[in-house]
């Protein structure tokens, strides 16, 4: 078995309430960082971490608290974003709805650390079942003193506040959800300034994914060292990967990063392999925003070298022959999966989510986007190839926030890798529509 | 007293050294360069949601993008992607391409074609053109193809209140309307509705905006989705002369541009300057109701650049030299047409010749399509 960090007492009856969680070691690490570190400290071991942010862009999160503004008498705020919008991902409502107060206890320890004194859970509206559940253990650690006011007589106080948002996926970007959470249109900022400087009402924030704020439970346990030696390279720790598509065991696992994508992909612990009787086309590793690749390049890098579940190995290669591991949204396609109707799907959603503000993104998801249609349906031109790649190059790079990337990099990377597919659609337009025909090319099948 | 300066950053824009103060953004400084020297005024990135008087305007539309092949003379790197050069302050020693760089270029058409995309061209018959920043972009920026073949999106026109109509469907939201509602009057019952290319320019349960200074949206909207009622199709722009005058009002500065036509006022509107940004916004009254002349106190002419259609038709013939070649070009090339066909007057021959017309039509267009 693994080692599990997050959910290693996930299975224990009860865990979600307060008395139990107490009973296996909860709110330990919690009293360990208020009584005896001061909030360097804790700092500091996010940093010896190495952990790095897991709401897809990996950014090192030790070092993000270090780039937080501490101007005199203005407040400095936290912001836990459990939005968790990317298709494909459904790890952190997972972790909330199973050991809210993992996430409480991370709150209250990154805080602490962080000097605020009230801090926000955003939670996607429609998850309202989660949002009771957090609110109950919120009212539970309240109770027993481990929050609100002078904090296990430490003086430390720090508010808790649950926020549901309206379900827009543009709501999890950082600056969107601050632009929502001050009760505004979820546009995202122009950026600098940057959160850490001017985020939440204007002041010093630090917004952070729910995975990555519960991480810092273990890390002050055990010490940002002992983390560090989890997994590999600049990877470290343990992730949660929601897989889902063509396999036998879909759900949230936990896994040490540095794990082989074959391992995870085929073992029974984990996936358990692609569907009976079926072999696998192509892979989404890290959210529907991440390029897709295909089966030739699951196992094994371009150099031959085994794939890992690792921020490197998934991105080796760049967006030629890698991907990224993003929010951990591990997408299976078999062969009977039509990745232009797929394209179109995903295409269909940021079209429909672009919050509109710049004319790439606004104008450009919605192009691409009709013109995916017409191929999946039988009415394209081979010229709507390249018009796609050429918009997504358009939009790519060229707008406010990476919901133009996150856009763009499906559309690009289907063509790149599944080109021939596309063509099929455009000189096989019968058959192309016909329910549940999709393209065998040869070469797509390993 | 020892005279302190403020120190001043040296930035290369284009080839161009220009030293500016801190803070100033890179669109300024190139804005710098063509106040210094009008013959530079096309080294100026295009904006079509910045707008200089309105705070937190700008980031939006990418029309000014432009690249950063120096970062500072601390930090030589280059910045990774293209930045937003109305919102982006310059550095000490920071490089800046804009129409030397290929690929800003590239950029700048393909955000014409994007506007493009659900924008009508429709210059010939709407009241913005001449005036309407997109149509100057494009004709500057953008390419002479389309390649957009889907459907585009159109609304019913919307009546704002008894002095404003609002046309979404040639809306490119800039939100400059949004902001200026939101900065200078005090309840605003406008905003953006929906996400995407779906979102729209839209009041409160279509309410009337009827503040005293609602009047300046239409001003500030760069294309031609919010036009002024009492002006709309009286004139175009070109044939109308525009005259300084200012008036005592005890709302607004009362300093406007009057249009004329002949003797008749036909529109009032804001002084703008030479970037197209109002200087100061006025009122509803002296905008909507103060159209006679003797309402005014003239101040004369205003300035318009000689390049813009505003000055067409506005020169002594005699300084208006004729364009020589162009004129010899189309005099060799002239042939007189021979049509020797009979005049046709009846009715029925017409209905047969125009049937036979149209089925030759659409023989061509099948054509056409089953040759895609
Ligand atoms: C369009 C868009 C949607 C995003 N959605 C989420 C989300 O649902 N949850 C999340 O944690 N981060 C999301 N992010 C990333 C956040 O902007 C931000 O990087 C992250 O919350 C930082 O936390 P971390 O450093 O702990 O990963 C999104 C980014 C973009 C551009
Ligand atoms: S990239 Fe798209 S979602 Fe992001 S700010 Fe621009 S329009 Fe909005
Ligand atoms: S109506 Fe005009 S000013 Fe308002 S957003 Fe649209 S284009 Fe901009």
């Amino acid at each position: 078995m693994a080692r599990k960090i997050l959910l290693e007492h996930a299975h224990i009856a009860g865990i979600e309430t307060f008395d139990t969680y107490r009973k296996n070691g909860g709110y330990e690490a919690l009293e360990k960082a208020i009584k005896t570190m001061t909030p360097e400290a804790v700092v500091e071991e996010a940093k010896k971490s190495g952990v790095r942010g897991r709401g897809g862009a990996g950014f090192p999160m030790g070092m993000k608290w270090g780039f937080l503004a501490k101007p005199e008498g203005v407040p400095r705020y936290l912001v836990c974003n459990a939005d968790e919008s990317e298709p494909g991902t459904f790890k952190d409502h997972y972790l909330m709805k199973t050991i809210p107060h993992l996430l409480i206890e991370g709150m209250i320890i990154s805080s602490f650390a962080l000097g605020a004194n009230k801090s926000f859970i955003y939670v996607r509206g429609e998850l309202m079942y989660v949002i009771q559940i957090l609110e109950k253990a919120i009212a539970e650690a309240k109770a027993k003193g481990f929050l609100g006011k002078n904090i296990l007589g430490s003086g430390y106080d720090l508010e808790l506040v649950v926020h549901p948002g309206g379900g827009a996926y543009i709501c999890g970007e950082e600056t969107a959800l601050l632009e929502s959470l001050e009760g505004k249109r979820g546009n995202p900022r122009n950026k600098p300034p940057f959160p850490a400087v001017k985020g939440l009402y204007q002041s010093p924030t630090v917004v952070n994914n729910v995975e990555s704020i519960a991480n810092m439970v273990w890390i002050i346990n055990n010490g940002g060292e002992a983390y560090a030696s989890i997994g590999i390279g600049r990877s470290t720790g343990t992730k949660l990967i929601s897989a889902s598509g063509h396999i036998r065991k879909p759900g949230v696992y936990e896994i040490e990063l540095g794990l082989s994508v074959d391992e995870f992909m085929n073992s029974d612990e984990y996936c358990g392999g692609i569907r009976e009787g079926h072999h696998l086309k192509a892979l989404v590793a890290g959210g529907s925003s991440v390029p897709i690749i295909p089966a030739r390049l699951v196992y094994k890098t371009a150099n031959g070298e085994d794939r890992l579940m690792s921020y490197e190995s998934l991105s080796d290669g760049g967006f030629a022959t890698g991907t990224m591991l993003g929010s951990g949204g591990f997408i299976v396609f078999d062969e009977t999966a039509c990745i232009v109707r797929n394209t179109w799907n995903f295409s269909r959603f940021y079209h429909h989510e672009s919050c509109g503000q710049c004319s790439p993104c606004r104008e450009g998801t919605g192009w691409m986007e009709k013109v995916l249609h017409r191929l999946e349906h039988g009415h394209g031109h081979m010229r709507d190839i390249d018009l796609l790649v050429d918009v997504a190059k358009k939009i790519e790079g060229n707008t406010i926030c990476p919901l133009g990337d996150a856009a763009a990099w499906p559309v690009a990377s289907a063509i790149r890798h599944f080109r021939d597919e596309f063509e099929w659609h455009v000189t096989h337009p019968a058959e192309a529509t016909k329910p549940g025909a999709v393209y065998m090319g040869e070469a797509v099948l390993i | 007293m020892e005279d302190i300066k403020p120190q001043l950053f040296k930035i290369t824009f284009d080839g161009i050294e220009v030293e500016v103060e801190p803070g100033t953004t890179i669109m300024q400084a190139a804005r710098r360069i063509a106040e210094a020297d009008a013959s530079q005024g096309h080294l100026v990135p295009p904006a079509m949601c910045y707008y200089k008087p309105l705070e937190g305007s700008g980031g939006k539309c990418r029309a000014c993008l432009v690249r950063v092949a120096q970062g500072s003379a601390k930090d030589t790197r280059p910045m990774p992607k293209l930045v937003p050069s109305c919102i982006t302050q310059v550095q000490d020693g920071m490089v800046v391409e804009n129409v030397t760089n290929p690929a800003v270029l590239e950029e700048r058409k393909a955000i014409v074609e994007f506007l493009l995309l659900n924008h009508p061209l429709d210059c010939p018959i709407c009241d913005q053109a001449g005036e309407c920043h997109l149509q100057d972009f494009a004709y500057e920026h953008g390419s002479s193809n389309q390649r957009y073949e889907e459907e585009r999106r159109t609304f019913e026109k919307h009546d704002i209140g008894p002095y404003i109509q609002l046309h979404m469907t040639r809306c490119i939201l800039c939100y400059r309307c949004v902001y200026t509602a939101d900065q200078i009057t005090e309840k605003r019952v406008h905003g953006v509705l929906g996400r995407g290319d779906a979102a729209e320019i839209s009041t409160y349960i279509e309410k009337a905006i009827d503040n005293d200074f609602s009047g300046n949206v239409i001003d500030v909207c760069p294309v031609g989705a919010l036009t002024d009622k009492t002006y709309r199709f009286k004139n175009r722009v070109w044939f109308s002369k525009p005259v300084d005058a200012h008036r005592d009002c005890d709302k607004c500065s009362g300093h406007v541009t009057l249009w004329y036509r002949g003797e008749e006022v036909i529109r009032v509107t804001a002084r703008k300057n030479e970037w197209g940004e109002v200087q100061e916004f006025i009122c509803n009254t002296c905008r909507f109701e103060k159209k006679k002349t003797s309402d005014w106190v003239i101040e004369g002419p205003t300035k318009v650049v000689r390049s813009s259609v505003v000055s067409a038709n506005k020169y002594r013939a005699d300084t208006v030299k004729k364009p020589d070649f162009a004129l010899r070009l189309a005099n060799s090339q002239y042939k007189p047409i021979d049509d020797s066909r009979p005049f046709i007057t009846d009715d029925e021959t017409i209905r047969q010749l125009s049937i036979e017309n149209n089925k030759k039509a659409n023989e061509r267009s099948l054509a056409e399509n089953s040759n895609n």
